[in-house]
């Protein structure tokens, strides 16, 4: 009935036949493994396991998705792959998300689906590594069961859209062999991968598997999520995080008909940040929402701010700007190539330049919240998370339940963007759920969503560079100081820098003296995880400055970009890989042709670009504004990238497209400000996405076809769009912007 | 991919209370419903914490993001600001009642398929029905029309949905004349 195959040491492909004769494929741990099986993969096989794929005998074929869906496609893309391996037909494919896949080890957890998260840029790779072997099996094994139908031995038979053919015509479909196959012995070894040239869904065009039903409205995400009879907690976070509850007055809240109960919650000291609650806050639990958030309005609290009551967005400006000046400041030397003392004493000619950004918040569509239903012996919850490990980890350090006895249910997410790889919110689900009878809801306001965040710290940066007299970059010298996203959370001091500053960033190694020190800034503001990053902020500054370089030596930007990348070569990567030049310069030509780069000089309108690079993937955002008056207009935006293999390619344009929007909506508009040590932005109007009237009408988007290795691809298009976007705004305006956001610092200078 | 259509629900008979419960009576898709809690409950919570009608989203208390949005007797509305009090008598639209009853998609529906028009799909909706109202008033809205549309989108599918709603705009002219 069931068999494994070795997949590797710890991990087994297994196979499983349903009670209604439907065939499952799975990868399961080789430890005695038991985990609940998500409702909808199990059908009528009650076994528990790992499942990816299921064939019904109807010829449905339900592919799991294991990575959360943000918004990024994965959940498509996913399990494309594994459909074109077995040739599945897409129109009988459903796809549906898998939750956490954890099981029993000894007390100790033991992932089943290898590591689960969302968001983080990596899921293609990861799956690209896994997932194909899956689909090959489940079409090896129903290519066997077709041989005694058919009369004709396994490697006459060939796959075609969810039949087995043979060569006569003759064909059988996918539902009429599943029960047949789950029976079949397994291969004695690795089963063969396709050959990308056989490849029928892979590379080719396809809608988010969900489309349908999320334009009816009814995706359920987990804030659509119901159990019976809910309660709805509501919280009034401390504006300030490290501040303390003085005064709590629930007696007008608990009068209101409806109101359960009024609860105090504070942070555990002992744990990390996004481990456990974000600042001292009071819940209001009540029957439904409408009654929770009258109940919140009806209480009387008092907060008294703790030492951070003295912090200010100017202030922290100036402690960076006094780090960065000062010869004494605690250094961290990121990387420090060739000699660039020596360098700038033999100085020909120097460019320099200071850069301000913003502090962020992640702003997600779906705020944060978590549903729960807790007892003695399990924890149900639906959790919008990009790292259902990581939220389990925070369920079970709660309530000690056996690995086992926690499922985290992951639907799908309105938006990531990082935040959700903090568990914060799930501590305060659960605390809350122990302390009622019911299930709960626990749901934040937009309010306490932008003003209680693992923020993106602001930055500055500081560059000095030489240049020697056939124009090239001797020397390249930069300091960010910044207040690192990891501080306190287990990071040794001297990797604090690593989520600031990448250690390979354009233009490391490709000039001979390079340095780069990180600085950093003490703020108590919570940081955290943020999209993107630390490219974002880095290709900002960098793509800025090599603009700055090129208009210091009265040239087109894009002759000093591709001096400074050189010729076609491999630059190694500290940590492993290569970056290769050719396809830097490959996408960065692409882009500029489109926007017919050759108007540069003449154009009314202003051009500019950027390009960048990061894990294997190459970008270049080529932009044209015009401007009447203090009126900026995105005319056009055109993003060449290449990311290896495209495995959808409607997909990656979207990502493309949509992570450009995003990238310039940040850029235009938005900042977080603290004042007296709080944050000052509470809603849409303090933290003003881009509306559809700034944003380009078009994006452009051209994917370079590769055969590498797909590289992640979510938030590729970022780092470029915002560096020439102010590029851009520097050649029809003649302002250099070196603060964002963009339009008000424009406004200021104009 | 192939969606099953969903299969029809048949029209729940009218279940008459005795006696009478005052409250406030309205159209909601098609059916009729009447809130007898406190009449300045926000439609939107009375959609999603009452009738579980989820594909209407919470975006921020001032409705301003357009996740909220709604159709009132044909016109785009906030639901989070908007009291059960001020829609006695009147027929809201949401996402679920976009579709007609055969589950056939409004053109907007399809054209943000076909466009892919949809990031994470939460502010979805919300477009959907702006636009909608957008068709309602316009029949080929230009550019300057589409800027005009209130919603926020995170992850940047602004583009697609100008295109979805042009190609929307366009099956609905080639419907009409036919």
């Amino acid at each position: 009935m069931s068999g494994t195959l070795k997949l590797s040491r710890r991990r087994f492909l297994q196979v499983l036949a349903g009670a209604s004769g439907a065939l499952i494929v799975g990868i399961r741990s080789a430890h005695a493994a038991t985990a609940p099986t998500p409702p909808d993969m199990l059908g009528d096989a009650l076994f528990d396991l790992g499942v990816y794929v299921r064939v019904d005998a109807d010829g449905t074929v339900l592919i799991g998705s294991r990575d959360p869906e943000t918004g990024t496609g994965v959940a498509t893309a996913l399990a494309r792959i594994i459909a074109d391996e077995m040739d599945a037909d897409w129109q009988h494919v459903r796809v549906l998300p898998l939750g956490l896949g954890v099981a029993d080890d000894n007390g100790k957890p033991h992932w089943l689906y290898g590591q689960q998260a969302g968001g983080t840029g990596n899921s293609m790779p990861r799956a690209w590594r896994d997932l194909r072997s899956v689909g090959a099996l489940a079409r090896w094994l129903l290519i066997r069961a077709a041989v005694p139908q058919l009369g004709v031995p396994p490697e006459q038979l060939h796959t075609e859209r969810g039949s087995v053919i043979a060569p006569d015509g003759r064909r059988l479909s996918y539902g009429q062999l599943a029960a047949a196959a789950a029976k079949i012995a397994l291969p004695p070894g690795a089963v063969q991968l396709k050959t990308p040239d056989r490849y029928n869904l892979i590379g080719k065009p396809a809608g988010d598997a969900h489309a349908r039903a999320i334009v009816t409205g009814q995706t359920a995400y987990a804030l659509d999520q119901h159990f019976g009879d809910t309660l709805v907690a509501v919280l009034a976070h401390c504006p300030w995080p490290d501040g303390r509850l003085t005064g709590l007055d629930s007696s007008a809240a608990l009068a209101i008909k409806g109101v359960v109960k009024v609860i105090e919650l504070k942070p555990d000291p002992r744990l990390p940040p996004g481990e456990t609650v974000i600042a001292p806050a009071v819940a209001v639990i009540a029957e439904n929402t409408w009654v929770a958030l009258q109940g919140r309005r009806a209480l009387k609290l008092e907060w008294k701010p703790g030492a951070s009551s003295g912090e200010n967005s100017a202030a922290l400006e100036q402690q960076a700007t006094a780090l960065l000046n000062s010869d004494a400041a605690p250094t961290t030397r990121v990387r420090d190539d060739g000699d660039v003392d020596k360098a700038i004493r033999k100085a020909a000619r120097r460019v320099e330049a200071l850069y301000y950004q913003p502090w962020l918040a992640h702003a997600t569509s779906e705020p944060m919240n978590c549903l729960v239903r807790l007892d003695k012996t399990s924890a149900t919850l639906y959790v919008p998370t990009q790292s259902p490990q990581q939220a389990w980890t925070v369920v079970q350090r709660l309530t000690g339940l056996a690995p086992d006895q926690i499922d985290i249910r992951v639907p799908r997410i309105g938006g990531g963007y990082g935040r959700r790889l903090d568990h914060d919110y799930v501590a305060e689900a659960v605390l809350l759920a122990k302390e009622v009878d019911k299930p709960l809801r626990l749901f934040w306001t937009r309010d306490e969503d932008l003003t209680h965040d693992y923020y993106r710290s602001g930055c500055v940066h500081k560059f000095s560079t030489i240049i020697d007299a056939k124009r090239h970059v001797l020397a390249w010298n930069q300091r960010v100081a910044s207040a690192s996203a990891l501080a306190g959370r287990g990071v040794p001091v001297d990797h604090l820098w690593s989520s600031e500053v990448s250690v390979n960033q354009f233009p490391a190694g490709f000039v001979p003296n390079y340095r780069s020190d990180w600085l950093g800034l003490s703020s108590s503001l919570p940081r955290g995880p943020h999209r993107g990053m630390p490219h974002i902020t880095n290709a900002f500054a960098v793509g800025s400055f090599v603009d700055e370089i090129a208009h210091a030596l009265k040239e087109d930007p894009l002759v000093t970009n591709l001096r400074l990348i050189g010729e076609p070569r491999l630059i190694p990567q500290q940590g492993g890989g290569a970056v290769d030049t050719a396809r830097l310069v490959n996408v960065l030509k692409l882009a500029t042709d489109r926007i017919n780069w050759k108007d540069w000089l003449h154009s009314v309108n202003g051009l500019g670009l950027a390009c960048w690079y990061m894990d294997g993937a190459y970008v270049a955002h080529a932009i044209e504004v015009s401007m009447q008056g203090e009126k900026l207009t995105i005319e056009r935006a055109v993003c060449a990238v290449d990311v290896g293999r495209v495995i959808n390619p409607t997909g990656l344009e979207g990502q493309v497209a949509g992570a450009t929007l995003d990238a310039l909506s940040s850029a235009l508009n938005l900042a977080i400000t603290v004042k007296d040590g709080k944050v000052q932005q509470s809603n849409w109007k303090d933290y003003p996405l881009a509306s559809m009237a700034q944003l380009p009408r078009t994006v452009e988007v051209i994917t370079v076809p590769g055969e590498g290795d797909p590289a992640g691809a979510s938030f590729l298009a970022m780092p470029t769009a915002a560096p020439a976007l102010a590029n851009a705004v520097f050649r029809v305006s003649a302002v250099r912007v070196r603060r964002l956001p963009l339009m008000k610092e424009l406004l200021r200078l104009l | 991919m192939a969606q099953d259509h969903a299969a029809l629900p048949t029209k729940p008979t009218e279940i008459v209370p005795t006696p009478v419960r005052p409250g406030i009576d309205l159209e909601i898709n098609g059916e009729h419903f009447r809130h007898t809690g406190d009449p300045a409950m926000p439609l939107l919570w009375y959609l999603r914490d009452v009738l579980r009608l989820d594909g209407t989203k919470y975006g921020g208390e001032h409705g301003d993001g357009g996740a909220d949005l709604v159709l009132v007797n044909g016109k785009a509305t906030s639901a989070i600001t908007t009291p059960m009090s001020k829609l006695a008598g009147k027929q809201v639209t949401t996402v679920e009642g976009l579709a007609n009853g055969k589950g056939d998609l409004h053109p907007l529906q399809q054209a943000f398929i076909d466009e892919d028009a949809i990031g994470c799909g939460y502010c979805t909706p919300g477009w959907l029905i702006a636009s909608a109202d957008l068709l309602n008033r316009i029949k080929e809205p230009s550019d300057n029309d589409i800027d005009a549309l209130p919603n926020l989108c995170r992850c940047g599918c602004q583009t697609r949905v100008r295109k979805a709603i042009k190609r929307a705009a366009a099956t609905m002219k080639q419907g009409a004349k036919a």
